[in-house]
């Protein structure tokens, strides 16, 4: 067998790139699945994240809400939620931004903490308000590795928003779903190769995301 | 006028950091702070911007209560400037500067010409404008600091040990360049270090505090160099005070002598004129006046003088702007004993003086120094550089 | 959902729950162990010769987006559906989180301890092993506890590939015989045997590492006692 060989009959197959199972329609789905996973879990993950970094407590409780997270096993999450609920999208979310929370959380909180405190000190003496310490000052200094955390939890999500192919949604899941049924090899390579670009393109886009947003100050120094 | 009224700074778990403190900061003069770690002078400067609140006491700034106003107002209308200086490193320098400025709602232009009009007074380069803090040395990353904290021209300045984390060089720089734009702007310092030659060579009042929060002595520092108040202030101020208090002492009363001076063109009459009674030496100059080295009168043959076989004469001094202690120095330096000292400009001799002449005087200004004791001026007020 | 058939575990399981319990923590953490033994060698390397920290990482990052399920059916052809099959990628992708968490650890040993343990005349691998290794223990720890937590989580997707996923096969049938019950079971018992890992993970680091501080009280003083100084730096592995 040889990788290569499936990877380019996949893609030189003519059917796989259109229609409803076509490659469009499947990066297409897989991409709505991770920006909403990851939109929700960083507007939850953010702001916590955010403010007990920047008072300096709760350290403890991030860490163990942390390790919860990521002890919860997305795969039965689904299961369960899909035997619960039954079919449907909040099945998917659930366990992905369970998933993605942890990276997220500890990382922001990280990132706030390893802020230099004499630039805040400094700020504060100077008669700045507490949010322009924490948006003027701290969060452009974290940018760096909040970033990180997002970037994480975007290629943990990539790889993992495959798994709603299971319980009948689409995504680039499908073709290794339906070829693992199917004993068709080809579409599993042709799947497990879409996502791993994808996930190429999601380091790409934080990349990007990092020299526009990240001052040239504070890039030199990470 | 910043009036500090008992006050008491108590954490929860029972440390008092700064007990009953009262203290009159004067109007447009740095007061410094010092004392040795642990002795509440951080705490203290802390409170007067509110970064602390006091536990006990009032602090007042110009008759009004330090609590009446908006926390945030009282501190912009206080410069502060950190250890480290505590820039924002994702900013420009430009931008740092400006910060204050902005807050106060002045427009993005108007904030930078001021910046750059700072940027100059602090003597920094207008072509770091547009740099980020990684990219200046530590000595101007201070300056940074101090430009940022002025850029509001706010009457109060808080410099909480700004300069202890530059090497010894540079700090030398920093606080000479602090002392030339205290003499243009008049603000009011408070000034918080560790380094008691800091505290001697900036303050106009000098506060020192002990461990435990107290207020040891509150005096200018000549006075706190001839009179510490007790064992612990005299202790602090360390084995040399006697010799750094000379620094206060002008070097230009002493009496010069111009007959052991001759010049390395000089005649054989001229040589043998020379008493040796009076000065065992002769200090040879060049035709322009200016110091060459030293050489017994025997060795020194007319019209044949060479410059490299005299002993050299060392560092020279001014007596118009150093001090005793420079006058001192100098002679204690030179391999005759004598001090050569030079005119301002040209750097051209104007006469010795003996380690003995030095000693007489330095008797004479102590004696002056007791009559003047009791007047909260201490004497010699004017502090003489060197 | 069927409360009173919580642990009655189908027999098509072949193993109590307690058995599966066994079966899974063996799938879950041999690949972790496997991950270090080979992370060890790997990162100091990596710390000897700069030049092959960064493509080591991104191949470890490429390998970590494959999908488990893509990696475990690729792999049925060589290793067939056994454990095995399940053991492997979970083994790779703990190198993700580990050869980071392990090089940022060794080189967050300062310059002049190094020099220093140089001057008394250690050789390098008596400093490697006595000086660079124990001060690495929390980041090499904390990489451990990452990778172990997930390596628990991931080990159920192997249900898919024939009932390789020990607990996770539990979830399969939980869904062919539509007794969410038998999900339940199998997420929590997957959950508190990952906290209990970590927990374990912890111990082993306090015990490890007496000389780091315990309490961070004060913010100033945060920098110099941080619970978990790698955390940050392991969320940033997966690059």
């Amino acid at each position: 067998m040889n990788l290569f060989h499936f990877i380019s009959d996949f893609f030189s197959n003519g059917a796989h790139w259109q229609g409803y199972d076509g490659i469009p329609t499947r990066v297409g789905e897989h991409i709505q699945y991770t920006v909403q996973a990851l939109g929700i879990a960083a507007l939850i993950a953010l702001p916590v994240g955010l403010v007990t970094g920047h008072y300096g407590r709760g350290g403890n409780a991030l860490a163990f809400i942390a390790v919860a997270g990521r002890a919860l096993p997305t795969f039965g999450l689904l299961v369960l939620m899909t035997l619960l609920v039954g079919f449907g999208m909040v099945n998917v979310m659930t366990p992905l931004v369970i998933l993605a929370v942890p990276p997220i959380l500890v990382t922001t909180y990280e990132a706030m903490q390893s802020v230099d405190p004499s630039p805040v000190d400094a700020a504060r003496g100077m008669g700045m308000g507490e949010f322009g310490v924490l948006f003027q000052v701290e969060v452009p200094a974290a940018l760096p590795l909040i970033l990180s955390g997002l970037r994480s939890a975007a290629i943990q999500i990539v790889s993992t928003a495959t798994i709603a192919a299971y319980v009948a949604l689409g995504g680039l899941g499908r073709y290794i779903v339906d070829g693992l049924y199917q004993r068709n090899y080809e579409k599993v390579v042709g799947g497990a190769t879409l996502v791993a670009g994808l996930a190429l393109v999601t380091l790409a886009i934080f990349w990007a995301a990092g020299r526009f947003a990240v001052s040239p100050g504070v890039r030199r120094r990470a | 006028m910043i009036r500090i009224d008992s006050v008491t700074k108590r954490y929860p778990d029972g440390t008092v950091a700064v007990d009953r403190l009262s203290l009159e900061i004067p109007d447009r003069s740095i007061t410094v702070l010092v004392g040795p770690s642990g002795c509440g002078k951080t705490t203290t400067l802390r409170m007067i911007n509110r970064m602390v609140e006091p536990s006990e006491g009032t602090i007042l700034l110009d008759g009004v209560d330090i609590q009446q106003q908006p926390v945030n107002t009282l501190r912009r209308s206080m410069g502060y400037v950190i250890q480290n200086a505590g820039l924002f490193q994702h900013r420009t320098i430009l931008d740092n500067i400006a910060t204050v400025p902005r807050m106060l709602g002045w427009g993005k232009e108007k904030s930078r010409a001021r910046a750059r009009e700072l940027m100059e007074r602090v003597g920094l380069d207008g072509a770091l404008a547009k740099r980020y803090p990684y990219q200046l040395s530590g000595g101007q990353q201070q300056r940074v600091g101090v430009a940022r904290a002025l850029a509001a021209d706010p009457p109060v300045l808080l410099m909480d040990e700004p300069f202890s984390a530059v090497d010894p060089v540079v700090r030398k720089g920093l606080q000479d360049e602090l002392l030339r734009i205290q003499e243009e702007l008049g603000k009011t310092i408070v000034f918080v270090t560790h380094d008691i030659d800091e505290a001697v060579k900036l303050g106009t009042m000098v506060a020192v505090m002990r461990t435990g929060g107290h207020l040891a002595q509150f005096a200018p520092p000549a006075e706190l160099l001839s009179h510490p108040a007790d064992a612990f202030v005299e202790d602090f101020l360390g084995a040399d005070r006697g010799i750094r208090r000379l620094s206060f002492f002008p070097a230009a009363g002493l009496e010069l002598l111009t007959a052991p001076v001759v010049p390395i063109d000089a005649t054989a009459e001229q040589i043998a004129a020379h008493d040796t009674t009076d000065a065992p030496y002769l200090l040879v100059t060049d035709p322009d006046g200016k110091p060459l080295g030293w050489s017994e009168p025997q060795d020194l043959t007319a019209g044949d003088i060479k410059a490299e076989e005299l002993l050299p004469c060392g560092r020279p001094f001014v007596p118009g702007t150093d001090s005793l202690r420079a006058a001192l120095d100098c002679a204690v330096l030179s391999p005759t004993g004598w001090a050569v000292a030079v005119d301002a400009d040209g750097g051209r001799v104007t006469g010795v003086v003996s380690q003995q002449t030095i000693a007489e005087a330095i008797r004479g200004a102590h004696a002056e120094g007791r009559e003047d004791d009791g007047r909260p001026e201490g004497p010699a007020d004017m502090k003489v550089a060197g | 959902m069927n409360w009173d058939r919580f642990f009655d575990i189908p027999s098509d399981l072949q193993h109590s729950w307690f058995g599966l319990i066994g079966l899974h923590l063996r799938e879950a953490l041999l690949p972790v162990l496997a991950g270090l033994v080979i992370s060890l060698p790997l990162a100091q390397l990596c710390v000897r010769f700069r030049w092959l920290y960064p493509p080591v990482l991104w191949v470890t990052t490429v390998l970590y987006a494959v999908p488990s399920l893509a990696f475990f059916v690729l792999l049925i052809d060589y290793t067939g559906q056994t454990e095995l099959t399940v053991m492997i990628p979970l083994t790779v992708y703990s190198l993700v989180v580990l050869v980071p968490a392990i090089v940022d650890g060794v080189r967050t040993v300062p310059q002049e301890t190094l020099a220093a343990a140089k001057a008394m005349g250690f050789g390098p691998v008596r400093r490697y092993v006595q000086v660079q290794l124990p001060i690495a223990v929390p980041a090499i720890i904390a990489g451990l506890r990452v990778a172990t937590v997930s390596s628990i989580s991931l080990v159920s997707v192997g249900a898919l590939i024939g009932n390789q996923g020990a607990l996770g096969n539990m979830i399969n049938d939980a869904n062919i015989y539509n007794r969410p019950e038998l999900a339940l079971n199998a997420v929590l018992t997957m959950a508190v045997l990952a906290i209990l890992a970590d927990g374990a993970l912890v111990a082993v680091r306090l015990l490890l590492t007496p000389w780091m501080p315990r309490r961070t009280s004060r913010r100033t003083t945060r920098k110099a006692d941080r619970p978990d100084p790698a955390a940050a730096a392991l969320e940033d592995a997966v690059r």
